[in-house]
């Protein structure tokens, strides 16, 4: 081991230097590049490698944020403070102004993961983006599992499963039709695990509501919501105050936390190697809809 | 990147390192069983997973829990009872994290071993026992081959229902090595097992007195893969150059890549490629400073000390050990594309490396039966899954090497022009 030691490379050295790899790939084929920002972990760790893959020039492309108008604070100053820092542009795409000019319609229930599709999509086509970083993994889901690395798209932003092309090596075709996107997922083999631990290794500050912290929730169907302008009470309902994090951060009225004590990244780390329920079945509520409902989602152009 | 490895050496992440495997092998050989059992073994499948495997199990009529479900991502593949594309799994322990590339094993196979197999350390065939080797083992063993996967893992399955028997451990095993002797495999491991209940999964069983080997998983934890890379032949392709347009940084010229072979240090004399210019190595750079040395497969920038034109595309090496710079390539093709065959005089666009160049078909020298490893010469063209020696002509030249002795600068996909789709990938045998 020790005459190797020169040579070695961690799993996340490796994982890195993938994931910087494919950013540099996407930035040298494509004519305008945006990584999709959410303020959440995944695309925090993102950035960071868009950071390194292109220092000591600044991150050559925008973010983009969607909107859905259902934001936790602490998110949405972590996302302007972030920006800032970096000195990127960055491009709201909101849904609330959507509803509000008739491009998309409320839906009954109120939830707005459905409804972000058209307004991204809507975004691309304005600002003529030809590649959107998002920050999934393969772990998350059944339908990401098969996704490529870089996802193709037809100018409707649709993932067609049976159409994908196939990734030999480190050879990623990037060619494509004018009007034609992808969607391109630099963190696709990493794991949970793997980004809890990079953050450890890279000191990444995270929004606070990724630490334990005391919060009013209600419990719905064994997931915990916060009680807030979002998610109220129902009748027969009753809140408490329970010491929560968040797994995921997404739309505020659709995202549960889960019951911790880990207020600091080493014990989020001890939390999440020990759990045994997987990231989106804890928190998300858009995914418990059905068994396939990441799939049906991505065929209508989700990330 | 490394710095910062060693200062937080205390945390167990800093020392696992990473292994990517490709399964193959269909459904009755018990490989999603096999997958299943890691993953349960490895504490990787989550009790929601899990629930929901159970109630579709249920809901099917299966008797026993179908670990296979678990696999089986899209709809249209629950549907259809068939797996349609490559998945991608991720299990950990102490020593080491693990990315196994599964494919399935119908028609259009062999299209999805090829790229699973592209990128693996090691790969794992099934067997069933009680039916020996079967022509798709055999195909396995030499796409693996083909593929330069540098360790081999053949699981002989279902030894439970062959009473544990060592003679037909010893038949198969026996049957394969020879077949193995005619490709090209540098290990091979052989391991008899029962994936349905665990038996030498993650631990050495008790059913097996006779088999001294290890399990599969200690295999997978302990199989030395840091001398797999290539550290002689220095390589690094040129990505992408990084010029800030700053008031901070100034004439600041950084030539990015991720190494594929060899090992680059500030002051080592460089030659770049095609320009035939020299120079040496002023830094070699990372977000977190600069580092002493460069290996596969870090991904870095490398400063020089004269203001030398290079672009994506171009290559860094030394100059007593380049690589050809060719426009004329021999190589084993793998067809891909179900709409049209590879035909000679056909034209494709290629991507070798960070370089795209047009390529033309000259020759088809033959076609390889992968199942028997008979040559048909007589062979006009390859459909989908077939397999050739091609000879081709690129409008500029590829800096290329050897299939087998670098898979990063051997390795190309032919790219249709019209549909944008990958339609090839080739392994080259010469380049002049």
């Amino acid at each position: 081991m020790s005459q190797a030691k020169p040579y070695r490379v961690s799993h996340l050295d490796a994982l890195e230097a993938e994931s910087i790899f494919v950013m540099r790939e996407v930035m040298a084929e494509f004519e305008r590049p945006v990584l999709l920002f959410s303020g959440g972990k995944d695309s925090i760790v993102m950035l960071r490698l868009a950071e390194k893959a292109f220092a000591p020039a600044r991150i050559p492309f925008p973010v983009m944020h969607v909107d859905t108008g259902h934001n936790f604070p602490e998110v949405l100053e972590y996302r302007d403070t972030r920006v800032a820092t970096l000195g990127l542009n960055l491009v709201v795409a909101s849904v609330q102004e959507a509803i509000d000019s008739g491009h998309v319609r409320e839906l009954p229930d109120g939830t707005r993961n459905r409804i972000q599709t058209p307004v991204l999509l809507a975004a691309v086509e304005k600002y003529r983006f030809d590649a959107l970083f998002g920050g999934a993994r393969r772990d998350e889901e059944k339908a990401r599992a098969k996704e490529r690395m870089f996802s193709f798209r037809d100018e409707f932003g649709q993932w067609d499963p049976k159409n994908q092309r196939p990734e030999l090596w480190s050879l990623y075709n990037g060619r494509h039709h004018p009007g034609e996107s992808i969607r391109v997922f630099p963190l696709s083999n990493w794991t949970e695990l793997d980004v809890w631990h990079y953050i450890a290794k890279e000191q990444i500050p995270l929004p606070s509501i990724y630490y334990a912290h005391d919060r009013e929730v209600v419990e719905r169907g064994g997931m915990f919501y916060a009680v807030n302008e979002f998610i109220r009470l129902k009748d027969g309902e009753t809140s408490e105050v329970r010491r929560v994090r968040y797994r995921t951060v997404g739309d505020a009225s659709q995202t549960a936390a889960v019951l911790s004590e880990a207020d600091t990244v080493d014990k989020v780390i001890d939390e999440v190697a020990a759990t045994r329920i997987t990231e989106r079945g804890a928190t998300r509520g858009d995914d418990k809809v059905s068994e396939a409902a990441m799939e049906d989602r991505k065929r209508e152009g989700y990330f | 990147m490394s710095q910062a490895v060693l200062e937080n050496e205390t945390a167990p992440a800093a020392r696992m390192d990473l292994l990517r495997f490709a399964t193959a092998g269909s459904v009755d050989d018990g490989k999603s069983t096999l997958i299943g059992r890691l993953l349960y073994d490895t504490k990787t499948i989550f009790a929601d997973q899990l629930e929901a495997v159970e109630a579709a199990s249920a809901s099917r009529g299966d008797e026993y829990t179908n670990l296979a479900l678990l696999t089986d991502g899209l709809r249209a593949e629950r549907e259809q009872g068939i797996t349609i594309d490559v998945a991608y799994r991720y299990f950990a322990t102490p020593r080491r994290k693990f990315i196994i590339a599964d494919t399935p094993g119908h028609i259009q196979y062999t299209r999805n071993m090829v790229t699973g197999a592209s990128t693996a350390d090691l790969a794992l065939i099934l067997v069933d026992a009680r039916k020996g080797l079967v022509e798709q083992s055999r195909r396995h063993a030499f796409l693996t081959s083909l593929l330069r996967v540098p360790h081999l893992v053949l699981c002989i399955n279902k030894m439970d229902l062959v009473d544990w028997d060592k003679a037909v451990y010893d038949r198969i095993a026996d049957e394969f090595t020879s077949f193995a002797a005619k490709l090209e495999i540098g290990d091979l491991t052989i391991i008899p097992v029962s994936a349905l209940n665990g038996d030498n999964i993650a631990s050495r069983s008790e059913n097996s007195p006779w088999y001294d080997g290890p399990s599969l998983l200690h295999h997978l934890e302990h199989v030395h893969i840091a001398s797999d890379r290539n550290l002689v032949d220095v390589r690094f392709p040129v990505q992408y150059v990084i010029r800030p347009q700053s008031t901070t940084v100034t004439d600041y010229r950084g030539y990015a890549g991720q190494v594929a072979s060899g090992v680059l240090k500030p002051g080592d004399e460089v030659l770049v490629l095609p320009s035939g210019l020299t120079s040496t190595i002023a830094s070699i750079d990372t977000a977190d400073g600069p580092v002493g040395e460069a290996f596969p497969p870090m991904s870095v920038t490398v400063r020089l000390n004269d203001e030398i034109d290079i672009s994506r595309g171009d290559l860094i090496c030394r100059p007593h050990n380049a690589p050809a710079v060719a426009q004329d390539i021999e190589a084993m093709v793998c067809w891909m594309d179900e709409t049209a065959p590879l035909r000679v005089g056909g034209k494709y666009a290629i991507k070798h490396t960070t370089r795209t160049a047009r390529t033309v078909v000259r020759g088809l020298q033959y076609r390889l039966d992968v199942n028997t490893l008979h040559r048909d010469e007589q062979a006009g063209e390859l459909q989908l899954n077939e397999i050739g020696r091609v000879r081709l002509r690129t409008t500029v030249p590829l800096l290329a090497d050897e299939y087998r002795r670098n898979r990063t600068t051997g390795g190309f996909i032919l790219i249709d022009e019209s549909t944008n789709r990958t339609v090839g990938a080739g392994m080259i045998i010469e380049a002049q």
